[in-house]
């Protein structure tokens, strides 16, 4: 782990030198081994062992500058000081970042110690045996193009010139599966899946392989879906990427900057159906690699976001949190402009409702399994989205893979057209999320 | 002939921790020949096929102003390296903050020990490589100054708080403006057991608007980027006036704009970054990446008609001053203008050095990479197609019922070669005529089906910067087309 105290001593020793009274340091050290396979050999491996740090200089006229650096040896720390010094002149004068109030509180949560590394055979045996086993799931499964099992050892750190000092370390491994069909006669289909662990023993790639060959074999016969509008349920994996797509509606620094379809009015208001509530939530059990401390050193912490459909929180930084009257949240990252953003989204079910709806027994139900190209089909300031996903056409159970389609909407929308919740709730990636269905959405195919 | 074994002056692998190396420390310059020489051999004498090292500084800064602030000046220092290790066709990258000679070590050690190979015992010779003398691109074509000869801080701030007040004079209903501006100077040292040893210094730097209009529950968002490289007075010519009456008159035109009706249309995509159709739905299947992973359609289609016979289109990494540009790759070998297609025919792939190697296809100076903590992978570098012979007029006069897509959003190919990218400026066409704007649109489709639609190319081509993320991160690109006439493709909408 980085030696803070060490690091801490030399930055004070050489910030005095330069005049520098009040500064903070947000960092990390990463070791990270990563394998990729191709037909039963080793393609690529990868290892680093990379750190950085970003400096936050306050001068004496109180505005502050940034400098991020890889070099913390003193020559570079001191390059690094003097730059974000020189930044400083041209810091923000209104509302310009102070210390977190929170950055000497007490944490209570503690982060499940690292695991050790495995070594580099032993992943690539593994990758192997999956990507051979992936490949004799079905004869049409003509390989795992895409394919990778990481692990990950982060230590991160939060300093400043008042006495906060946060350490913690953490440990993750993943893996993803993605395979490709050719059939003659017909146009190669392709479906993934992905886990993530503290580390590769509990990694489930047995569950990761059957996801991906079903999903797979799923999608071998396609057909057109004919565009019009639909019922729409989205996976979890689905429903919570389009949320992180339109997190801005919960973001306090967009809201300060304009940049949110939310404004500082919008708490308490009827934002979603009432079957549904949202919160984010670092410390979720479920949240592998979950920080207990934010850039500015803030605590995390459990912050409900949609109460049974009700604007209930916005996520904040010290300086947002300052400006809108409210607590940080724990969800700052330190640069010159402080930025907010989520952790790990928990969806659940809101107000109890008699109607249920199962994929068993709907007709005509679009689901929509896996969205794509967010980046590009998101209109996050408009609000509205149209984006290609893999899915299926399910009527009464029997799903029929849908060949090329979109689904668009209007977020804000979405949200208010929830039909139902599903009660039970799944882990991905990013969060924790049932199924969601949606009214109505317009879905063009052919 | 006599040959004689000047066994006195080759090293000993004991004799690796008596060696002293003074390596310039703030400039990869031949002093850094000597230890690399060293470690190059070390990893031979292991016996490791090919080893590569990739040196890397960087010196980053952006800025921002929101409406009347400057909002962040954020500089960014970094130092690193990477070290690859072939073995046959397997190839191992290993990369580390830590430019000393002792750091180099280890992480040349660490991707040996992954390649199951070890440092040999201590009486055996480690290999001399001949590294060439230093090709340093950076002082033949002089470019030591660039990064003193860029704009201070102040000189950013000043201009862009100055252009953000202009797309207020220009705009209505506006909500937000930003103005942002980054400038990235990068050093690169490539050493490879093959005597590659080349040097090269890159200025890249972009600038532009992020206008968001808002009047009622109507609301429009418009973007526009300009980049270049190897211009240090990029930011003191930026004609900012210019750019913010494009920006404010699109987020006008789109405020009140229809959604899109879905279905499929013929469509004319607009020059410059029109050209993204093609680098999505072609380009990226031409990189020998997505051969190695059988991704791509066009493997075994060299020297067959993949698209139209209207279509040619090029990559390549020479045009003056262009977001793409590069004098050498990331590789250490010269860029260069590959032919990727003519008059419909696959004439090339990109290759970089590990591609070339497993399809035996030649490198093209296509071998790039984000940074050090990336091994380099064939990608695109300023990729367009070429102009044809028509007006614009003749492909707008083509079309009854259509969709004039002005300014695209970015987009993405998937394993399959389906495609999709998103629209931000659209307009219906009637008879042959604009008739009003529409927004939401997505266009989607199959590589290989689309290729062979493109059946008119204007004769104004136009390039635009553009950012490229695959396996070796994100990197600097130009994308480019002259109006081209798709004839058919699904529009998604509502």
């Amino acid at each position: 782990m980085t030696d803070i105290t060490k690091l801490v001593e030399q930055t004070r020793s050489i910030a005095h030198q330069l005049g520098i009274n009040k500064f903070d340091i947000s960092g990390s050290s990463i070791d990270e081994t990563s394998v990729q396979v191709d037909e039963g050999e080793p393609k690529q491996v990868k290892a680093s062992n990379r750190s950085a740090i970003m400096v936050r200089v306050w001068n004496a006229d109180k505005t502050v500058g940034v400098a991020t650096t890889t070099d913390l040896d003193p020559s570079g720390i001191e390059l690094a000081l003097k730059t974000a010094h020189e930044a400083s002149e041209f810091g923000v004068k209104d509302n310009a970042p102070d210390f977190s109030p929170e950055s000497t509180a007490p944490i209570s949560h503690h982060l499940e110690e690292t695991a050790p590394q495995a070594p580099v055979d032993q992943l690539i045996e593994t990758l192997i045996k999956a990507e051979k086993e992936l490949t004799a799931a079905h004869p049409a499964i003509k390989g795992v193009p895409y394919n990778g099992l990481a692990q990950r050892d982060i230590d991160r750190f939060y300093l400043n010139s008042e006495g906060a000092a946060r350490q913690e370390a953490h440990s993750y491994a993943s893996i993803y599966l993605y395979s490709k069909t050719e059939e003659d006669g017909k146009k190669p289909r392709s479906a993934g899946a992905f886990r993530v662990s503290p580390s590769v023993t509990r990694l489930d790639v047995e569950g990761c392989l059957k996801e991906a060959a079903e999903k797979t074999i799923s999608h071998l016969n396609y057909e057109k879906v004919k565009t019009g509008k639909y019922r729409v349920v989205f996976s979890p994996d689905a429903f919570l990427s389009l949320l992180g797509a339109f997190s801005n509606l919960f973001n306090a620094q967009s809201i300060l900057d304009n940049q949110s379809l939310s404004t500082a009015d919008s708490l308490g208001s009827q934002l979603a159906s009432p079957l549904l509530s949202v919160y984010d939530d670092a410390l979720h059990p479920d949240n592998v690699g979950g920080e207990t401390f934010d850039g500015e050193g803030t605590p995390t912490r459990r912050i409900p976001l949609i109460t049974e459909g009700v604007l209930s929180n916005f996520l904040h930084s010290a300086g947002t949190a300052k400006r809108m009257g409210a607590q940080p949240t724990g969800h700052a990252g330190i640069g010159s402009k402080v930025s907010v953003s989520p952790h790990f989204f928990h969806v659940m079910p809101g107000t109890s409702t008699e109607q249920t709806y199962s994929l068993d027994t709907a007709e005509n139900v679009i689901f929509v399994d896996d969205l794509q190209a967010l980046h590009a089909g998101v209109q996050s300031l408009q609000g509205s989205f149209s984006l290609p996903f893999d899915g299926w056409l399910v009527n009464r159970g029997k799903r029929i893979s849908i060949e090329s389609a979109t689904v668009a909407g209007d977020f804000r929308e979405v949200l208010k057209s929830i039909i139902f919740v599903e009660p039970n709730a799944e882990f991905t990636g990013s969060g924790v999320c049932p199924r969601i269905w949606i009214d109505s959405l317009s879905i063009t195919g052919e | 002939m006599t040959l004689s074994m000047p066994s006195s002056t080759l090293l000993l692998s004991k004799e690796l921790p008596t060696l002293r190396y003074t390596s310039t420390r703030d400039r990869f310059d031949d002093t850094w020949g000597a230890p690399l020489s060293t470690l190059l051999g070390l990893g031979r004498a292991a016996g490791a096929d090919f080893i590569e090292f990739f040196l890397e500084r960087d010196n980053y800064i952006s800025c921002l102003a929101e409406d009347d602030a400057i909002t962040s000046i954020s500089p960014r220092l970094s130092t690193g390296a990477g070290v690859r290790v072939f073995r046959k066709q397997a190839d191992c990258y290993v990369s580390t903050n830590d430019l000393s000679f002792s750091g180099l070590k280890a992480a040349l050690e660490k991707a040996l020990a992954i390649m199951g190979l070890h440092l040999p015992g201590p009486n055996a010779f480690v290999p001399e490589i001949n590294l060439e003398p230093l090709r340093d691109y950076a002082t033949l074509r002089g470019k030591e100054h660039w990064l003193a000869d860029c704009s201070s801080m102040r000189e950013m701030g000043d201009v862009l708080l100055v252009a953000n007040t202009k797309l207020n004079t220009k705009a209505k209903h506006v909500q937000s403006r930003r103005a942002s501006y980054f400038r990235d100077w990068q050093e690169v040292l490539v050493a490879a057991s093959d005597g590659t040893f080349a040097r090269d210094i890159r200025l890249t730097q972009s600038v532009g608007y992020s206008l968001l209009c808002a009047d009622g529950a109507h609301r429009s968002s418009i973007s526009k980027r300009l980049g270049s490289t190897g211009q240090p007075q990029f930011l003191r010519n930026w004609d900012y006036d210019a750019s913010a009456e494009e920006v404010a008159e699109s987020a006008g035109v789109m405020l009140y704009a229809d959604y899109v009706e879905s279905g499929s249309y013929p469509i004319i995509m607009a020059n410059q970054f029109g050209g993204v159709i093609f680098h999505e739905a072609c380009g990226h299947l031409l990189e020998t990446t997505q051969i190695e992973r059988k991704t791509t359609p066009f493997a075994d289609k060299k020297e067959t008609k993949i698209a139209h016979e209207s279509l040619t289109a090029w990559d390549e990494g020479l045009s003056t001053d262009a977001f793409g540009t590069i004098d050498m790759d990331d590789e250490g070998m010269p860029a260069q203008r590959t032919l990727l297609i003519e008059n419909g025919i696959l004439k090339n792939f990109l290759a970089d050095r590990a591609g070339a190697a497993r399809t035996g296809h030649p490198r093209t100076g296509s071998g790039r990479r984000q940074s050090y903590a990336f091994a380099a992978a064939s990608r695109m570098r300023n990729t367009y197609i070429a102009p044809g012979d028509y007006a614009i007029d003749e492909l707008f006069a083509s079309i009854d019922k259509g969709i004039y897509c002005k300014k695209m959003g970015g987009g993405s190919v998937g394993a399959t070669g389906q495609f999709n990218f998103a629209v931000d400026e659209a307009y219906l066409i009637e008879n042959g005529k604009i008739t009003k704007p529409l927004k939401g649109a997505t266009l989607i489709g199959e590589a290989k089906e689309i290729m062979n639609r493109i059946s008119m190319c204007s004769n104004d081509l136009g390039l635009a910067a553009g950012f490229c993320g695959s396996v070796s991160g994100s990197i600097y690109v130009t994308v480019g087309q002259p109006h081209i006439k798709v004839d058919a493709i699904t529009v998604g909408g509502r």
